[in-house]
């Protein structure tokens, strides 16, 4: 490869991966700032604000991004893959913005919880097209035997634009007054999106259409109808269906697992307190990161299908320990108290008496409880809640916990860019490759959190003693029988792209 | 191989059969009539998106499978 092709690459590649790592970025910031969010928009005394925000949750996030997928992979597939996610990219990052510039709830009353949902909808539109694109657009560009490696830098933009969401709102957070962020500050990250978008698009105007695409339309070779032939056509669809169940499914799973499961396991199952969460995830996530990289390249020698199945087998087996070992860490039951503080203050406006009491175990843990009472009646309770602040050698062994998980979706996220594209001609790629990775990821993994905790709460219910174990088996379940029909359907010789 | 690849298409189809009475019957159902909201959204989508995916997916792969589209010399 010359130092011309070289540069002509990483270009191609900055273009790419900085638009889908804003569409990350756009995508969760609404996540992140979800508490703030419906204070202002979704009022819980509201029912029908209440069930808008559910479905802004639910819809967006799932059901959305697979006709995302549809629409736009059949778009790239008739026009080309630059126009297409360009168009993307701006539809994210104009809704994104306009977000931003909803009055509340207060001002508009139930048109500002209607919009949020549209413009939700909208951002999910976007991200279901906006992958496939990028993915195809660098695999198509990618030297022969190199196509692992170039499109593993894809692979990376979901969890930086993770990592981005969260320090463009805490900078915007220390940045600004508590009451300052919560009257206007929240739209900060909103409307930052736009200046970013902004630039992306002028650098991706500036990018050639894809070689292979262009070259297909030259010899009158493209699809007048990507949709009847991806779906419609028997040959087309068992790959579709090979790419779901073999391949997109699992990865789903071990993805949502390893990145958010993780994370809500760790403040809602074992305590932790949310900050000290953030923290050792971000830690997690930045170690990991370059594995996306490594796997990728990694599989332009030794095959996609192996790694894949590697990372699966691996979380199949390990997540189970993993998960008791992170429980483990805050068994106080093994654990000594040395100290315990009390301290009490009124909050005035609520007319309540808080109790925070601190207990300080052996080995350097601290136990938070609060408790609020009312003035009036000192005898009643409420609003009790616990956290656990772990020790730093425990917070390291989180750290490492998280990490392996990290490792799993590496290897099972980092090739398969290169995978799906490999799988479908140049005709109806787009269309083929976005369809089963937003189901996968979208319909499979997105429903894992919900399917999770309520596995957890049922079987705590049921009074079983590993209850907290309980919502791996959705992950264990989904990526074993993936990784049985991958491992026996899938092809693992290389394929060209021609 | 192919052997195996056609004799697997009656489990996925089996578990194509499993799959619809659990997402109807044990996540579906119960969550369409419970009063929490969310549970309601969760149980639309378990019905009405995830259970078609995985019964009618599912199901055409394993019958793909029995009819040999996954042998070797078709790949």
């Amino acid at each position: 490869m010359s130092q011309n092709d070289t540069k002509g690459i990483w270009k191609v590649i900055s273009a790419s991966s900085m638009g889908t790592m804003i569409e990350w970025y756009d995508f969760y910031i609404f996540g992140s700032l979800a508490v703030v969010i419906s204070t202002k928009f979704f009022p819980s005394d509201n029912p029908t604000a209440a069930f808008l925000s559910t479905l802004a949750t639910f819809a967006a996030g799932f059901v959305v991004r697979p006709f995302g997928a549809l629409f736009f992979g059949r778009l790239g597939d008739l026009i080309g893959r630059k126009y297409t996610f360009m168009a993307t990219l701006l539809l994210m990052g104009c809704s994104t913005f306009l977000i931003g510039c909803i009055p509340s709830y207060e001002t508009i009353g139930f048109f500002a919880p209607l919009l949020v949902l549209i413009l939700r909808l909208l951002q999910g539109l976007a991200l279901g097209g906006e992958y496939g694109g990028a993915a195809t657009y660098v695999a198509e560009h990618a030297p022969v035997g190199q196509r692992g490696y170039w499109t593993s830098w894809i692979q990376t933009t979901a969890t930086v634009g993770l990592l981005i969401s969260l320090i463009v709102i805490l900078v915007t957070k220390s940045l600004l007054s508590d009451e300052a962020f919560d009257v206007w500050g929240w739209r900060v990250p909103f409307w930052v999106s736009i200046v970013m978008v902004g630039v992306s698009y002028i650098i991706r105007k500036n990018m050639h259409e894809s070689p292979v695409f262009s070259k297909a339309k030259k010899e009158g070779t493209i699809s007048t109808n990507p949709l009847k032939e991806s779906f419609g056509n028997r040959y087309n669809l068992k790959f579709v269906l090979l790419a779901l169940f073999g391949a997109t499914m699992g990865q789903g799973v071990v993805w949502y697992t390893g990145q958010f499961y993780a994370m809500s396991f760790m403040k809602t199952v074992m305590n932790v307190n949310s900050s000290q969460v953030d923290e050792l995830l971000g830690i997690a996530l930045l170690l990991g990161t370059p594995f996306f990289v490594v796997f990728g390249w990694l599989s332009d020698k030794i095959g996609r299908k192996y790694i894949m199945m590697g990372g699966m087998l691996l979380a199949i087996l390990l997540y189970r320990p993993i998960y008791q070992k992170m429980y483990e860490t805050v068994n106080l039951e093994q654990k000594n108290i040395v100290s315990v503080g009390r301290s009490t203050e009124i909050n005035e406006a609520k007319k309540e008496l808080h109790t925070i009491t601190k207990n300080i175990y052996e080995d350097g843990t601290i136990v938070t409880k609060k408790t609020a009472a009312s003035i009036n009646d000192k005898t009643l309770k409420a609003n009790m809640s616990s956290e656990i602040t772990v020790n730093s050698s425990d917070k390291w062994l989180l750290v490492f916990l998280v990490f392996v998980q990290v490792l799993f979706v590496t290897m099972v996220y980092g090739p398969i860019a290169a995978f799906l594209v490999e799988m479908f001609p140049v005709q109806i790629r787009y269309t083929s490759m976005s369809l089963p990775y937003h189901v996968g990821n979208g319909i499979f993994g997105g429903l894992l959190p919900a399917i999770a905790t309520y596995l957890v709460s049922n079987s705590k219910a049921k009074g079983q003693a590993d209850f907290y174990l309980d919502g791996l088996w959705y992950p264990i379940i989904i990526a074993g029988i993936c990784f049985v029909i991958g491992m026996i359907y899938i092809d693992n010789t290389k394929k060209s792209m021609d | 191989m192919n052997t195996i690849k056609r004799t697997l298409g009656i489990i996925w189809l089996l578990l194509a059969f499993a799959a619809a009475y659990f997402c109807v019957f044990e996540f579906g159902l119960p969550k369409l009539f419970s009063d929490n909201q969310e549970d309601l959204v969760f149980g639309i989508i378990i019905l009405f998106i995830l259970t078609p995916l995985i019964v009618a997916g599912l199901g055409i792969f394993g019958y793909f499978a029995i009819k040999g589209e996954y042998d070797l010399e078709k790949m």
